[in-house]
């Protein structure tokens, strides 16, 4: 009976102190952002009209609803952080926020979350800002529907896109960016999930994971970035169904693995990458039902990886399906599909009769003389690449796919 | 007409031609002989730009012929063995040649009517015999009525008749005041052709006479027996 | 020089040996989209034919042709013709019907099964090849008097060009190891023009790990346009120098 009427007198407050609206720019009561934040009251909704608002550094320190209308632009002139929360439960919808400050020392972002909770940064539009979005010691925030692009050149003097730190339970969705240093930037966030974002031609990482736990990315696209996407010093990491596309370069994996361990990977897409996934000093890692179409290398894992269990995918058109740089094999490859695979199926149950290696005789010798890739498909490699599969000497003899399919699977 | 003046020709080891030097003119009919390897055909070849002489020159009505081709149009050649394209027609090669000379005067094609080509004129060239594909060269070179004409044994691998209607269009061209340079190994037939003898041996020119003056030198009235007597002289 | 051209072309497309080369083509051709279960399989398939079979015929074929027509090309020298004129012409004719055969053998299939960048470079490709090695054989046969020597000679040119030269780099590249030999490699593969069509290929198969260790070199060069205006140059220059070399030796040579 206490409870209800508890609850009686909590209802009762907010309806006898019901929140406002503050109006700012044309036709509003407030000339400035920061006036009518000065005047609102924790729960009030700050509506700030089209126009463009040059106010150095906003800073909002209630619980409040910043909303923008026909995306009025928060300018940083170059020299400000425009944007710090710090206070939970903020909600900023529909603003364009341009040009913040470049430092190198307080890593300013476009919008910045410091040590608050349930923070909704939604639909809005960053352009050239250092930092994106950025979050520090956040709980519970979620980023959802934003763009932002950045011009960035070089590494040092850009900053990430999306960047999160000691954070925990995050929600990362459905986010376009490009042009920034990373992507997306996780270092030490744990519980979170970055969903439907699409991250392309970002100077270094699609998406970057450092010492972050237990998070599941979904269903995103990463495109065109420097060096693709990296999870290093991770576990319990989960990703499902991203397309990975393009990540070109002398450094550049589809999905470079790190030192990472007791993940999953499912379902993900990995085109035209000089190497789809590259794992170095990774251990219990299932990599099932993925996609390998027109890598340079499908899977390049080094001899410093165990218990990796490769299963279930296709590898159609690659240029070498798995490369390798040593001898010992710790790891199971088992009823993949290989489009290279031309071994016969005698009793038709759409298993290959014998097994398939999918390390190739050139790959081990491009893997030792990059250079050598020049002669890749002359007649001479090819002689070479025959004799090795009649008596083989250089791949290694444990590296291969006792159950290929001889048909595709999915 | 065709000056040659000290031309010399060397092939590897053999001295094709040393140091020969001859004046041609119109309405002269030469009779070019000598044994096998005496350098005939290179002379010929020479006139005609198709070997190059190490020294000497040899100039056509006044112009050094090096590097220069229009005056090939003022010549007629048969060569000693003509060969065709296989896959042509004679009446194909006739066209090729007409398309390809230019010719803007009248064509000569009473060999082609004495030879009765147009009978043959759909026969592939690599069906021919040796002394059709002779008729065609012959027909080739009188065909666009040119001021010298030279003929690499003619006569070889013709029959009597046709041997006959080709020496007689000879004498009708000669007639017309034409150069006409002969080589034959036969030498009966150029009995009743030739007005000067160039004999020559070893690439070297041995004598150049008017067939006169070889007559009366001899005192052979036939050719064969005449150079006989040379051969026979020179060789003492 | 039209003329010439016209009759070296009829007689070398009546010639039976280009009309069974480009029947093989178009068989070869057509079996490989067939009966591979992706049509850019195919495309890998037919490289080999463009790398190797091209290369062959077109130097065998060419250097056997001018032997045989040593007696057509001497009726056409006594001819009031210019010596350049012939043997261009001659060189015109048969890089043309080669070509030719090589564009209906293998150019139509491809465009109709794979007509996309890559089928596109590889039609360009075989192309070039073809009159590439109708250049060389020019050369070979025409420094060559000899025509038993000559057909040798052509041979050993297209076994040094598609096997030896990338034998003896993959051993300079192995014996070299400890130097950056990226840069040089580039410029190494422009002395072979087979080679220099691989990669260009390459970039369009295998772009993804061309990208790779060296990548920044092949960017940098096949990768841009004046790279591959660069390579197209070399690839040209592949045709013009035999040529111009063969007509300054035809100029001289005594028939």
């Amino acid at each position: 009976m206490r409870y209800v009427f508890f609850i009686w007198l909590l209802l009762g407050a907010t309806v006898t102190l019901p929140a406002a609206t503050l109006r700012v720019g044309k036709g509003g009561n407030y000339p400035t952002i920061m006036t009518a934040i000065k005047a609102a009251r924790n729960g009030d909704t700050v509506l700030v009209s089209a126009g463009t608002y040059r106010e150095k550094n906003i800073i909002v320190d209630k619980r409040i609803v910043l909303k923008g209308t026909g995306y009025p632009v928060l300018d940083g002139e170059k020299k400000y952080e425009v944007l710090s929360i710090k206070a939970d439960g903020v909600v900023v919808d529909g603003f364009r926020v341009v040009h913040s400050g470049v430092s190198s020392i307080n890593d300013m972002g476009g919008i910045k979350i410091y040590d608050s909770r349930d923070v909704v940064i939604r639909n809005n539009i960053l352009e050239d800002t250092f930092f994106g979005i950025y979050t520090q010691y956040g709980k519970n925030c979620t980023i959802e529907n934003n763009r932002l692009t950045a011009y960035a050149k070089e590494e040092q003097q850009s900053g990430n896109g999306i960047h999160c730190w000691k954070s925990d339970s995050m929600h990362i969705i459905g986010n376009t960016i490009s042009g920034h240093r990373d992507g997306i930037y996780f270092e030490f966030v744990t519980n979170s999930v970055i969903r439907r974002n699409t991250s392309f031609r970002n100077i270094r990482y699609g998406l970057h994971f450092m010492f972050s736990h237990n998070d599941t990315y979904l269903a995103n696209h990463f495109e065109r970035n420097g060096a693709g996407v990296a999870v290093m010093y991770s576990h319990g990491v989960k990703m499902y169904q991203n397309t990975f596309e393009e990540n070109w370069g002398d450094a550049a994996y589809g999905l470079l693995l790190k030192e990472i361990s007791d993940s999953h990977i499912e379902g993900n897409t990995f085109i035209k990458n000089t190497s789809g996934i590259y794992l170095e000093g990774a251990s219990r890692i299932r990599v099932v039902k993925n996609q390998f179409r027109n890598n340079g290398w499908g899977l390049k894992i080094q001899a410093s990886c165990m218990d990796i269990e490769v299963a279930r995918n296709n590898f159609i058109g690659n240029t070498f399906d798995v490369g390798t740089n040593g001898s010992l094999v710790l790891n199971t490859f088992n009823g993949n599909y290989w489009d290279k695979y031309d071994g016969y199926d005698l009793n038709k149950d759409q298993v290959g009769d014998v097994p398939y290696r999918p390390v190739s005789m050139y790959s081990m010798i491009v893997e030792k003389n990059p250079p050598a890739m020049l002669l890749f498909r002359s007649f001479i490699t090819s002689l070479l690449d025959k004799t090795e599969k009649v008596f083989p000497s250089l791949t290694p003899e444990g590296l291969k796919d006792n159950r290929p399919m001889m048909k595709k699977l999915f | 007409m065709i000056i040659a003046s000290n031309v010399s020709k060397r092939f590897g080891k053999l001295q094709a031609l040393n140091n020969v030097s001859v004046t041609c003119n119109k309405g002269e009919c030469i009779a070019l002989i000598g044994p096998n390897g005496s350098g005939k055909t290179t002379l010929i070849k020479s006139i005609l730009g198709m070997v190059v002489p190490d020294s000497g020159f040899i100039t056509f009505n006044g112009n050094n012929i090096l590097h220069h081709w229009k005056y090939r149009s003022d010549i007629g050649y048969m060569p000693q063995i003509g060969r065709y394209p296989d896959n042509m027609r004679i009446a194909d090669v006739l066209d090729m040649m007409k398309d390809i000379r230019g010719h803007k005067g009248a064509m000569d094609e009473e060999l082609v009517a004495a030879f009765e080509l147009d009978k043959l004129k759909h026969k592939r060239m690599r069906t021919l015999s040796g002394g059709t594909r002779q008729k065609v060269s012959a027909c080739l070179a009188f065909l666009f009525n040119p001021e010298v004409l030279i003929l690499d044994e003619p006569t070889a691998g013709l029959d009597p008749v046709a041997s006959e209607i080709l020496k007689e269009k000879i004498i009708t061209e000669k007639k017309k005041g034409k150069l006409v340079m002969v080589t034959s190994h036969i030498l009966s037939e150029l009995d009743d052709l030739v007005t000067q003898v160039i004999y020559m041996q070893d690439g070297e020119l041995r004598f150049h006479k008017s067939i006169e003056a070889l007559r009366a030198d001899t005192g052979h009235e036939k050719l064969s027996k005449a150079i006989a007597h040379v051969m026979l002289n020179t060789a003492l | 020089m039209k003329k010439i051209i016209k009759y070296v072309m009829a007689d070398i497309l009546r010639n039976r040996i280009v009309l069974v080369y480009l029947f093989f083509l178009l068989v070869a051709s057509f079996s490989v989209f067939s009966l591979e279960d992706n049509s850019s399989k195919g495309l890998l398939s037919l490289l080999n034919i463009v790398l190797l079979v091209v290369p062959l015929i077109s130097i065998i074929f060419s250097t056997i042709y001018v032997y045989n027509s040593a007696e057509f090309i001497e009726l056409l020298v006594s001819q009031p013709l210019k010596r350049r004129t012939i043997w261009i012409s001659l060189f015109v004719g048969l890089a043309g019907s080669l070509s030719l055969a090589f564009f209906v053998g293998v150019g139509i299939p491809v465009l109709l099964y794979e007509a996309n960048l890559t089928g596109m470079m590889m039609i360009g490709v075989g192309l070039l090849l073809s009159i590439i090695f109708v250049a060389i054989a020019m050369l070979a046969a025409v420094r060559t008097r000899d025509k038993a020597k000559g057909i040798g000679v052509a041979i050993m040119l297209w076994v040094y060009f598609s096997i030896l030269f990338d034998g003896l780099v993959l051993f300079l590249l192995f014996q070299l190891a400890d130097y950056p030999l990226e840069k040089a490699m580039v410029g190494i593969s422009a002395l072979n023009p087979i080679d220099l069509s691989r990669i260009l290929i390459l970039l369009q198969l295998d772009v993804s790990a061309m990208m790779g260790y060296t990548g920044a070199i092949f960017k940098d060069f096949f990768g841009t346009t004046s790279g591959m205006v660069i390579s197209l140059s070399v690839l040209l220059a592949w045709i013009l120098l035999p040529v111009w070399l063969s007509v300054r030796n035809f100029n001289r040579k005594d028939l």
